[in-house]
């Protein structure tokens, strides 16, 4: 077999293709995925009409996924091995100038995209409730997109590994749960329902930076994966408290009925003084939607906003040095456990805000909704995006949020897998493709380059993601 | 002879300090003086202990025993008693301020007693660039400034004059290490000489009493090495700063420092001026590896001291 050749084939040669090696690294990739699908894939087990389990074997199963192995990990290997050897060749350029213009662009251009969205699908569907899905999807997104920011502060920025992120979002939401169903209650004050929802956005956000300070405390001494194990276990055990804690939250059957937001007073209902009769127009429920909508778009442009502005004063610079390199910034005077406190509690701040608006969006909320895998996933829209970078949070959340979401209407997919074949089965595996498909092309993320906070000269110049740290705890 | 000058003027006075870690003593009963405005150097053969004293002194070891002394201005004599006897890190009178060193965490050795130092090996944030390497080195400053972020968030004027002023400071030092250039790249793409400097400057933006350089010299050429005289002498000319240094090249030693204290094995074998350590017979048998005193009067014959 001429591919079985040595592998020592001269480079000068064949500069950078090595097909034999590829073959080989892809059929021991091949004797691999054998061994662990053997059993998984390999066998099924049915029972008999005689309650008998027997094993029936899936070889042609077997045989088609572990095809589909080599001939991927051999693609694969020919790719890297050509990229490699353009690397080489070509003078390493690593920022794309058009990706720089469009970071420096990103954040006027997201918002006026993302102010024009809703009025798009309106006008595009013709009546305001067919557009509900999108609207929606435009919520789910942007939610994701807040709480990639706010993690972002922690992570990309910090470099503080925490994956227990969620928690903040359940004390936010909680926060505005259990403050708008027992505050409304209390005799005298049911003039404030309407203003509920306004009222309970700063407790939540401040409530949850507190919790940001009560949690970091013990746990920023620790480093790298102690770092992270521990922020895990805190974010599980703040779900198994609002499971146990029946009296106060509940427990798993959640809270129900919270009270809406209302347009600045007015709710969103047919009543006289609803919002639809005080502007004189006929009442839909759409325009909840279309609010909340605005509201979620305001709150993520002020996180955009404030995290911008922190980056360039001092405080960010701490942050981006202590991920850099924490013993030079203890020689330089930082105190580094009070600037990891700060990162830590102006991300859980986020993360509040984000969790009171899901809570109001939502009318009813139960720790189900707070789950470890809502932080795997906020973390991997921070990392898939890179590490620290904004357009990157943006690009993510579209792509691993937004693709899954919307395989579910691709009518193609049923005319290949079967009329039976539902796409939301599959969400999880293809969230994982997706992930491993761009660590593969982009280990350092989507957006890998730094944006300096400072320039001695006119031209902003980002600073290629080799030098860039990814802090170690 | 008369008295030098680290005994009358001293900023830093390191006494009876040793150092163990388990059963290796690093440093045992270890004590020197350090004068104001001069360059102490310290040097001493491989693992003889030189950076675990920098370690000590800048706060990021805990001592196992001794006291370091750290004065600003010239405080009474008085003084160091009942700071010893109590339990603050500090104590100060109209001349000045004494501080206990091993009682500070690191991070306030440098932000209270103004101590900064540069690593072995070097420790700059390389993603940033090359002046936010320096704004960072003026944090405690800036944040103060900055209102701890309130009127920094608001933009307010004052603040924006601090920066401004900040960033003002970082060019001036950018021209004394000639990397006015390269201000806006990322300071891990420097070249190794440029690094060395660069952390230096660093250092010295926040604007030290002491500056701790552990082997600024290493793997510099002799045109760098220059260059890294030349900038040293002229810290030491504004007369702000003092330095305490560790190094191996011997010919930036003899140049550039005022007083020489030697290391082996964790313990001082000389302490005094170039010229009176140059010729000092244990300095060269330490040096040399001579193991006896009849040895070391050979060595001393054949290079003809
Ligand atoms: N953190 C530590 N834990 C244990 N031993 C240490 C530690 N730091 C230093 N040592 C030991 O203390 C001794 C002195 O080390 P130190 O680094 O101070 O030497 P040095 O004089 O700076 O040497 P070099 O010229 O190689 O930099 C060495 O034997 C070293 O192994
Ligand atoms: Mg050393």
């Amino acid at each position: 077999m001429a591919t079985m050749q040595s592998p020592a084939a001269d480079p000068a040669m064949k500069p950078g293709l090595d097909y034999g090696a590829a073959f080989k690294d892809a059929c021991l990739a091949g004797i691999i995925a054998f061994l662990i699908f053997g059993l998984l894939l390999g066998y099924e087990t049915q029972q008999t009409l005689t309650n008998q389990i027997i094993l029936v074997p899936r070889t042609m199963l077997l045989a088609g996924v572990v095809a589909i192995v080599v001939i991927g990990r051999f693609l694969i290997n020919l790719w890297s091995a050509h990229r490699a050897q353009t690397l080489k060749t070509a003078p390493t350029k690593t920022t794309n100038p058009l990706l720089l213009k469009l970071e420096a662009q990103a954040g006027p251009a997201f918002l006026i995209a993302a102010v024009l969205f809703p009025a798009i699908v309106i006008i595009a569907n013709g009546e305001l409730q067919s557009s509900r899905y999108l609207v929606d999807l435009g919520i789910l997104l942007l939610t994701y997109v807040m709480l990639g920011w706010g993690l972002n502060v922690v992570v990309g920025l910090a470099g503080l590994l925490d994956l227990g992120y969620v928690a903040f979002y359940a004390v936010g939401a909680y926060t505005y749960a259990l403050l708008a169903t027992t505050l409304v209650k209390l005799p005298g004050l049911e003039w404030l329902a309407p203003w509920m929802f306004w009222i309970c956005l700063p407790v939540s956000g401040l409530l949850a930076a507190l919790w940001g300070v009560i949690l970091g405390f013990p746990v920023l001494r620790l480093r790298g994966d102690y770092l992270a194990i521990v922020t895990l276990a805190f974010g599980e055990i703040i779900r198994l408290v609002l499971i146990n804690w029946v009296d106060v939250t509940n427990g798993g059957a959640g809270i129900s009925s919270i009270p809406r937001p209302t347009f600045f007073g007015l709710p969103f209902s047919a009543a006289d003084n609803g919002f639809a009769a005080t502007f004189g127009i006929t009442f839909d429920p759409m325009h909840r939607i279309i609010f909340l909508y605005y509201v979620i778009v305001a709150l993520a442009a002020v996180t955009f906003i404030v995290t911008l502005r922190l980056r360039r004063l001092p405080i960010g610079r701490a942050w981006e040095a202590l991920r850099e390199d924490e013993i030079a910034c203890r020689s330089l005077g930082i105190n580094t456990t009070n600037t990891k406190l700060t990162a830590f509690s102006i991300g859980a701040m986020f993360g509040g805000f984000a969790g009171c608006f899901f809570a109001a969006r939502q009318g009813f909320i139960s720790p189900e909704s707070f789950v470890f895998m809502e932080s795997a996933i906020i973390l991997a829209i921070v990392v898939l995006g890179g590490l620290g970078s904004m357009l990157g949070v943006i690009i993510a959340t579209m792509v691993l949020i937004g693709g899954p979401e919307m395989l579910r209407n691709v009518e193609s997919l049923r005319l290949v897998f079967g009329s039976d074949f539902d796409p939301t089965k599959y969400r999880m595996l293809i969230l994982g493709i997706g992930m491993v498909l761009i660590m593969i092309w982009k280990p350092r993320g989507l957006i890998s380059t730094r944006e300096p906070t400072v320039t001695l000269g006119k031209k902003a110049q980002a600073i290629s993601g080799d030098f860039v740290k990814e802090g170690h705890g | 002879m008369q008295v030098p000058l680290w005994e009358h003027d001293t900023i830093l006075s390191v006494e009876r300090l040793t150092m163990r870690f388990g059963g290796l003593i690093a440093i045992n009963e270890l004590s020197f003086k350090a004068a104001r405005g001069h360059i102490t150097a310290v040097i001493g053969p491989n693992g003889a202990g030189k950076t675990t004293v920098f370690n000590c002194i800048t706060g990021f070891y805990k001592p196992t025993e001794g006291r370091l002394v750290l004065y600003h201005g010239k405080p009474g004599s008085d003084l160091l008693t009942p700071l010893t006897d109590g339990a603050t890190p500090d104590i100060s009178d109209q001349q000045g301020r004494v501080f206990l060193l091993e009682r500070l965490p690191d991070y306030l050795v440098a932000q209270k007693a103004r101590v900064a130092r540069t690593f072995q090996n070097i420790r700059l944030f390389s993603g940033m660039t090359v002046l936010e390497n320096l704004l960072v080195a003026q944090h405690n400053h800036l944040m103060r400034a900055s209102g701890w972020t309130l009127k920094g968030i608001l933009g307010l004027k004052s603040y924006r004059q601090a920066e401004a002023a900040a960033i003002a400071k970082a060019r001036q030092w950018l021209e004394r290490i000639h990397l006015t250039a390269r201000a806006d790249d990322a300071a891990g793409a420097l070249p190794y000489g440029d690094q060395r400097r660069l952390e230096i400057a660093r250092a010295m933006c926040s604007d030290p009493q002491l500056l701790c350089l552990d082997e600024p010299a290493a793997g510099l050429n002799p045109k760098e090495s220059g260059e890294l005289n030349a900038l040293l002498r002229g810290i030491r000319a504004e007369g702000l700063t003092s330095i305490l240094l560790i190094e191996h090249d011997m010919s930036v030693v003899m140049e550039i420092s005022d007083h020489v204290v030697v290391l082996d094995y964790g313990t001082k074998i000389s302490d005094g001026t170039p010229d009176f350590v140059r010729n000092d017979p244990k300095v060269i048998a330490a040096y040399l590896g001579a193991e006896d005193e009849g040895e070391v009067k050979a060595i001393e014959a054949e290079v003809g001291v």
